[in-house]
């Protein structure tokens, strides 16, 4: 196997892409999963798409669109999920479903060539600049950063919203830092890995570890680990069959979710004389 | 010598259409337990909210430990006060265990910033321990049955040590030994700290009998409240609930109907 490719500067590139995505998706998937709300990862990335798809068409930055479109997918989700009036799944699946239809709007409106639409709907973790790099890496720092201080605050409010209200915690405003977190890892990952796709690096690691722990941290450790494995592997596969990284790094995470549900200890029917749970986790 | 803890004047809330409090006037004196009774959508847990700062006054006025509730010091008001909620399910995967839940009682008290150290997990250990749930506390919460669910959250509420204890029809969907344990060790803890106790409940049998003034609601407003003994009267409850004297003495006694 001819392993020289990945002294190219391009495939450099990737790499790190990938390791900076990898982590900030599956640390915003960790609430994702948590917190029941699966269709926020995909609602944020179709409003993101169409932000995106806005500013090809206007003719300003794709990614400036795309920040602003997931914050306004972000304040019309928050009072929805915070005060119940919709079930969040319903709320979210007509969000996702209005944006993706704005997307297509755009994308029909669009002058010439719709190559640029399709990059952002596939991604191109392969063409990925510095700036994109530096782009993804403060927004995993800040993620992680910021899980990092509040993480009692977020604990807490994952596990119920009204008890942290009822503690003294802002709980609310925690759910919205959420929101807006979610928004800006999903817009500044969006030309690595793409729209489409996006919502799988959210989604996948975080519920491969949810399958994993009973611990919170290191449910966090574990869907980071994940994350960056699915982009590496997918990249490995990506050269070696000459097929897009955007679909073998999700096709990768994907089949990590499925080893790690079927070896999920959380599965096994309790037997007589087993360990307990305590003493297997601790 | 007793001081006001709570002073409510006249509060008015309302959610959208309905009118959970119509001008509703409560007073809680330091060191008391009182239990609050009426039947389902009568206005108990709205009034409860507005204890702890949650509900939001259309009208009228609330003081509680000294400080006008208003939407500003809702954050500081509630770290003084514990509450417990009915029973939820909670997500059996959840990763979390019981200390960590306990834990969550101490974190408001800490603010931002601060991690547990090593005197908030002694509390936490010996919340669990006045409450029987030492044995559990390594155990994901999501694995515990209902009334273990409930001696954590009493746990959780007594880590925030709080001035105010405010249980929210703490028993409800307990089995019959798991409300009478409950009870008892609401009572315990109620005198053994010295705590202003609001016990609400829409289940006559769940009513603490060792309250010192009971509180009856309908509709949105305070019926009658009076000690225990005067007030839980046949001819009471008949008017409380809509029912002839007959059926409430009847189901008072346990008996089946004709």
């Amino acid at each position: 196997m001819d392993l020289s490719i990945f002294s190219y500067q391009f495939m450099q590139n990737a790499i790190i892409s990938a390791f900076l995505g990898g982590i900030a998706c599956s640390t915003i998937g960790v609430f994702v999963v948590l917190l029941h709300m699966p269709f926020i990862g995909v609602a944020m990335s179709h409003a993101a798409f169409a932000g995106a798809l806005l500013g090809l068409w206007l003719g300003f930055n794709p990614l400036l669109g795309a920040f602003a479109f997931s914050l306004l997918a972000a304040a019309v989700i928050g009072p929805l999920a915070d005060r119940g009036e919709l079930s969040p799944e319903t709320s979210l699946g007509v969000i996702f479903s209005l944006m993706l239809g704005i997307a297509f709007l755009f994308m029909g409106l669009m002058p010439g060539t719709k190559s640029g639409a399709l990059e952002i709907l596939w991604g191109s973790i392969l063409t990925n600049t510095r700036g994109d790099i530096i782009l993804l890496a403060v927004v995993a720092v800040v993620v992680v950063g910021l899980v990092f201080i509040f993480y009692k605050e977020i604990q807490a409010t994952i596990f119920h919203r009204d008890m942290a209200l009822s503690v003294g915690l802002p709980a609310t405003l925690i759910l919205y830092g959420v929101l807006f977190l979610t928004g800006a890892t999903v817009t500044t990952s969006l030309r690595s890995i793409g729209g489409l796709l996006i919502f799988s690096l959210i989604l996948n690691p975080a519920a491969a570890a949810y399958q994993l722990t009973y611990s919170m941290k290191r449910m966090f450790l574990l869907s980071a680990v994940f994350g960056v494995l699915s982009g590496w592997i997918g990249l490995l596969f990506s050269y070696l069959f000459d097929i897009p990284s955007g679909a073998t790094i999700v096709v990768t995470s994907s089949v990590i979710f499925m080893l790690a549900a079927v070896f999920s200890p959380k599965r096994r029917v309790k037997r007589l004389k087993e360990p307990s749970v305590e003493e297997a986790y601790d | 010598m007793s001081t006001t803890v709570i002073n409510i004047e006249d509060a008015v809330v309302s959610y959208r259409e309905d009118i959970a409090l119509r001008g509703v006037s409560f007073r809680v004196e330091s060191g008391e337990f009182v239990g609050i009774i009426g039947p389902n959508g009568a206005g108990k847990t709205t009034l409860l909210t507005v204890v702890n700062g949650l509900g939001r006054l259309r009208s009228g006025r609330a003081r509680v430990l000294g400080n006008t509730v208003g939407r500003r010091n809702g954050y500081s008001l509630r770290k003084q006060v514990g509450y417990v909620a009915q029973v939820e399910s909670i997500d059996p995967r959840m990763p979390m265990n019981v200390r960590e839940v306990v834990m969550i009682g101490r974190y408001g008290v800490l603010g931002l910033f601060r991690r547990p150290g090593r005197h908030d997990w002694q509390i936490v250990d010996e919340m669990l321990e006045l409450v029987g749930m030492t044995h559990l506390a390594r155990r994901p919460i999501g694995h515990l049955s209902g009334g273990e669910q409930q001696r954590v959250a009493i746990a959780r509420c007594l880590a925030q040590e709080p001035k105010l204890f405010l249980l929210d029809e703490p028993t409800a969907s307990l089995d019959w030994k798991a409300k009478a344990d409950i009870l008892e060790l609401v009572r315990q803890i109620h005198d053994s700290r010295q705590l202003t106790t609001l016990f609400v409940t829409h289940d006559l049998s769940a009513l603490p009998l060792a309250c010192d003034r009971v509180v009856l609601m309908k509709q949105g407003l305070i019926s009658s409240e009076g000690s225990p003994g005067k007030l839980l009267t046949d001819e009471n409850l008949s008017q409380l609930y809509d029912m002839p004297v007959s059926a409430v003495q009847n189901r008072r006694r346990g008996a089946v109907p004709a």
